[in-house]
C-alpha cells in the first residue's frame, strides 16, 4: 500500500483514498482486521462510484464512505458498521450477515437482497425490489421503495416511512413488512395483517435503531397469506 | 371359404401409451408432470460419433507402456489459486435437500479418491461434502440458499449459475415433504413448505451486471477462487461469448441430457438444445475470442462412458462433469430395489420422482430410513471406481488416436454416423468428407 493513500490522525481513524488507493488494497486493509484489532475506525475518500467498495467485511470496525458507491457496496458484510454519506448503486448490503450499513442518500436496485441479518438503515429512497429474497436482514427506509420490493422475502423486517410501489411482497414467506404511507398494490399472496403488541414493540426498537422519527402505531403491517406455501392448483391462478 | 383375416390392432405413433398415459394423467390431476432427471428422449449424442483411431497416416500409442497425461487445471485465466484436477471429470453440482448427506459425502469421496472437484447445489454447502471433498466447487445460485461468505471462502471454486440444460430458464421447486428441520434451517425457511429456487439471480441481470457480481465475489475472496459460469445449452455461441465478456474463469456447458432435481417433464423434453448440439459453438466462441484454453470449457448433460469424454474433449472441451451417471454409480435406479420402485408406480432405469423423497436407494430423499440404506463409504468407493474406468476407457481411446495427453485429441479423429451428428459436431459423415453447412460433399 502506498504512504501516501494512507493518513493516519491522531485520532486513530486511517483513511484510504480511492484516488491512490486501489480498490483491492482498499478491501484488503478492511479485510484483514481481526475482532482484536485496534484500528477500528475507517474513512473512505473519493469512491468516485467504485462497485463493490468495502464488500466482505469482518470485524467490528466502523466505515465511514465519503461519496457515493456503486454497485454492491457492503457486500456479504459481517459485524462492521458501514456508513456511506451519499448514495448507493444496486445491492447494497446484499447477503449480509450481521453489523450495520447506513446510506444516506438513496439505494437503487435490490438494497439489502437475501440479506441474512444485520441493519440496512437508507435514509433516502429505495429502488425497485429493496429487500428482494431477504433472509433475516432487517431493513429501515426513510423514504419510499420500488416496486416488487420484498419479492420472495423469507425472514427479517422491512420497515418504509414513506410509500412502496406495485407488487409489494410478492410471493412473499415469513419476513414482515411495516408500511407508513401508501401501497400502490399488494403482490401474489402478500396481504394486510394486524398489528398486535409485539410488532409495536418490534417496530419502535427498528425506528430507534434507524433513527427514524416515526411513531409505530402510524405504520401497517403485511405479510404472507400462505396460501402459495405448497402448491395447489386451485391457486395457480394467483401467481 | 375362409374368414377375413383381421389386421393386427395397431397403435398410433402420435398417441402412443405413453402419451395416453400422460392425458389421463393430466386429466386427473390438473397440474403438469413434475420429474426429476432430464431428457429422455432419444436426441443425437455422443453415440452418433466414432473416432477413427490410428493408421496409416497416424500411429498409436503403446496402451500399456506410453503415458497418455489426463490432468486439467481449471481456472487460469484470473484466479490466483486454479484447480488442478487428477483427471478431466468433475462432479456436477446437486443439492443438499434434493440429495441426502450420505449421498453428497459419498459424492465427496468418489471424487477425491479419483483426485477431482465436487459442487455444492441450491441449498447450502454441508459439513457433509466440505469435509470429503477436496476441491469443492461452490454454487452461486438465484436462491442464494445457505448463501455466506464464510463458506464462500471455504470452497475452492465459485460457480455462479446461470441456467442448466434440463431447464434452461427455468427455476425449481423443492417439495415440502423433502424440506426437513436441517434442510428448512440451511434455507431460512419454514419446514414443510415448497420451495421455490427462483430462475433469475436476485441483484443482477445480464452479463454487464454479472461483470460487477463476479468483481464482488472476487473481491470478497481476495482474487483467489475461479468463478465459473454454468449455462444451460440454449444459445451457446452468445452464452459463451457474454460469459467470457463477463470475467469468467470457467464456463460450464449444460445440455439438455443434464439432470435436475425435479422441473417440468415439459421443460425437460422440450426447451435446450442436446449436449451434442452445444459443444462446437461454444469452443468457436472461445476460439474467435482467442480464449480457447485460457478459458476452459466443462460439459456436462448425458457424459456416462470414458467414449463419452474422449469426444467431448475431442471437440474441445477441457473437462466434463457428470451428474446423473455418479448418482447410478453410487446406486441410483439399482436393479436390488425393483420391488419398491414397482410399489412406487415405476421400474428399474425409469424412476425419476427424485422429488418426493421416497427414493428406496436412499439418494434422492431426507427420510432417515431410506437415507441409513446408503452407505457413504462404500458408495464413494463405487464412484471412485466408475471414474476410474471413465478415465481409463477415455486414456484408451486417446492413445488410439496417437495423443499423449486426452487434451490433444481433436475433431479430426471423429466422424459421424448420421448426418444430424455431423452437423452438430462438425465432424465428417462416415465414409464421407462432408461436413453438413460446411461443404466437401
Amino acid at each position: 500500500m502506498t504512504a501516501t493513500a494512507i493518513a493516519e490522525t491522531d485520532t486513530g481513524v486511517q483513511t484510504l483514498d480511492m484516488t491512490e488507493t486501489p480498490l483491492r488494497e482498499v478491501n484488503e486493509t478492511l479485510q484483514a482486521q481481526s475482532a482484536s484489532t485496534n484500528q477500528t475506525r475507517f474513512v473512505i475518500e473519493n469512491p468516485r462510484g467504485s462497485h463493490a467498495v468495502a464488500v466482505g467485511l469482518d470485524a467490528p470496525i466502523e466505515v465511514t464512505v465519503k461519496g457515493s458507491t456503486g454497485y454492491y457496496c457492503a457486500g456479504m458484510n459481517k459485524q462492521a458498521t458501514v456508513h456511506v454519506t451519499g448514495s448507493v448503486g444496486p445491492g447494497v448490503a446484499e447477503n449480509m450477515m450481521s453489523g450495520t450499513v447506513i446510506i444516506d442518500g438513496d439505494a437503487s436496485q435490490y438494497a439489502g437482497a437475501t440479506g441474512h441479518g444485520g441493519l440496512l438503515v437508507v435514509k433516502g429512497n429505495a429502488s425497485s425490489r429493496c429487500g428482494i429474497s431477504m433472509k433475516g436482514i432487517d431493513i429501515v427506509v426513510h423514504g419510499n421503495i420500488g416496486h416488487m420490493s420484498a419479492f420472495m422475502a423469507q425472514k427479517g423486517n422491512l420497515v418504509v416511512l414513506g410509500d412502496a410501489g406495485d407488487a409489494l411482497g410478492d410471493s412473499l414467506y415469513e419476513a414482515r413488512l411495516f408500511v407508513r404511507g401508501k401501497v400502490k398494490s399488494l403482490g401474489a399472496d402478500c396481504i394486510e395483517k394486524e398489528m398486535r403488541p409485539e410488532h409495536i414493540a418490534l417496530l419502535r426498537d427498528l425506528l430507534d435503531r434507524a433513527g427514524a422519527d416515526a411513531k409505530p402505531e402510524e405504520f401497517t403491517r403485511y405479510g404472507s397469506a400462505r396460501k402459495l406455501y405448497n402448491f395447489n392448483i386451485d391457486h395457480a391462478g394467483d401467481y | 371359404m375362409d374368414e377375413t383375416p383381421n389386421t393386427l390392432p395397431r397403435q398410433s405413433w402420435t398417441f402412443s401409451n405413453d402419451t395416453n398415459s400422460e392425458i389421463r394423467r393430466a386429466a386427473a390431476t390438473g397440474i403438469y408432470d413434475i420429474r426429476g432427471g432430464g431428457a429422455k428422449r432419444r436426441v443425437p449424442h455422443f453415440d452418433d460419433l466414432l473416432f477413427l483411431g490410428a493408421s496409416m497416416s497416424r500411429y498409436p500409442l503403446e496402451g500399456y507402456r506410453e503415458k497418455c497425461e489426463t490432468s486439467v487445471t481449471l481456472g487460469t485465466r484470473f484466479a490466483k489459486k486454479p484447480i488442478e484436477l487428477k483427471i478431466p471429470i468433475t462432479i456436477a453440482g446437486m443439492s443438499f435437500g434434493s440429495l441426502s448427506g450420505p449421498a453428497k459425502e459419498a459424492l465427496g469421496r468418489g471424487a477425491t479418491m479419483a483426485g477431482t472437484s465436487t459442487t455444492t447445489g441450491d441449498g447450502g454447502m454441508t459439513e457433509e461434502e466440505r469435509g470429503h471433498s477436496e476441491k469443492l466447487v461452490y454454487q452461486y445460485l438465484p436462491s442464494r440458499y445457505g448463501m455466506n461468505p464464510d463458506d464462500l471462502r471455504r470452497a475452492d471454486a465459485i460457480e455462479v449459475v446461470v441456467g442448466q440444460g434440463a431447464k434452461p430458464g427455468g427455476g425449481g421447486m423443492l417439495l415440502g415433504q423433502k424440506i426437513t428441520e436441517r434442510v428448512a434451517g440451511m434455507r431460512d425457511l419454514p419446514e414443510g413448505i415448497d420451495q421455490r429456487s427462483a430462475c433469475r439471480h436476485p441483484d443482477w441481470t445480464g452479463p454487464d451486471d454479472l461483470e460487477i457480481k463476479i468483481l464482488e465475489l472476487r473481491e470478497i475472496t481476495k482474487w483467489e477462487k475461479p468463478i465459473y459460469i454454468k449455462v444451460g445449452g440454449a444459445r451457446p455461441y452468445y452464452d459463451v461469448t457474454l460469459s467470457v465478456k463477463a470475467g469468467a474463469d470457467v464456463i460450464v456447458l449444460d445440455g439438455m441430457q443434464g439432470g435436475t432435481a425435479a422441473t417440468q417433464d415439459v421443460f425437460i423434453e422440450h426447451v435446450g438444445q442436446p449436449t451434442l448440439a452445444c459443444i462446437r459453438p461454444a469452443v468457436q466462441a472461445l476460439q474467435d475470442l482467442g480464449m480457447h484454453r485460457k478459458v476452459q470449457l466443462v460439459v456436462s448433460g448425458g457424459i456416462r462412458t470414458g467414449a463419452d469424454v474422449a469426444k467431448a474433449l475431442a471437440l474441445g472441451a477441457d473437462a466434463v462433469s457428470i451428474g446423473t451417471a455418479a448418482l447410478v454409480a453410487i446406486g441410483d435406479n439399482d436393479p436390488k430395489w425393483e420391488a419398491e420402485y414397482q410399489k412406487l408406480g415405476s421400474t428399474t432405469g425409469a424412476y425419476d420422482d427424485w422429488h418426493e423423497g421416497r427414493d428406496p436407494a436412499g439418494i434422492t430423499t431426507q427420510d432417515p430410513a431410506l437415507m441409513a440404506r446408503l452407505d457413504p463409504v462404500e458408495a464413494g468407493r463405487r464412484l471412485r471406481n466408475y471414474l476410474n474406468v471413465l478415465t481409463l476407457e477415455c486414456q484408451t481411446l486417446a492413445r488410439a488416436c496417437g495423443k499423449s495427453h486426452v487434451h490433444n485429441l481433436e475433431p479430426e479423429d471423429l466422424c459421424a454416423l448420421t448426418i444430424e451428428a455431423a452437423a452438430m459436431a462438425q465432424v465428417p459423415l462416415a465414409g464421407t468428407g462432408w461436413i453438413p453447412g460446411k461443404g466437401g460433399f
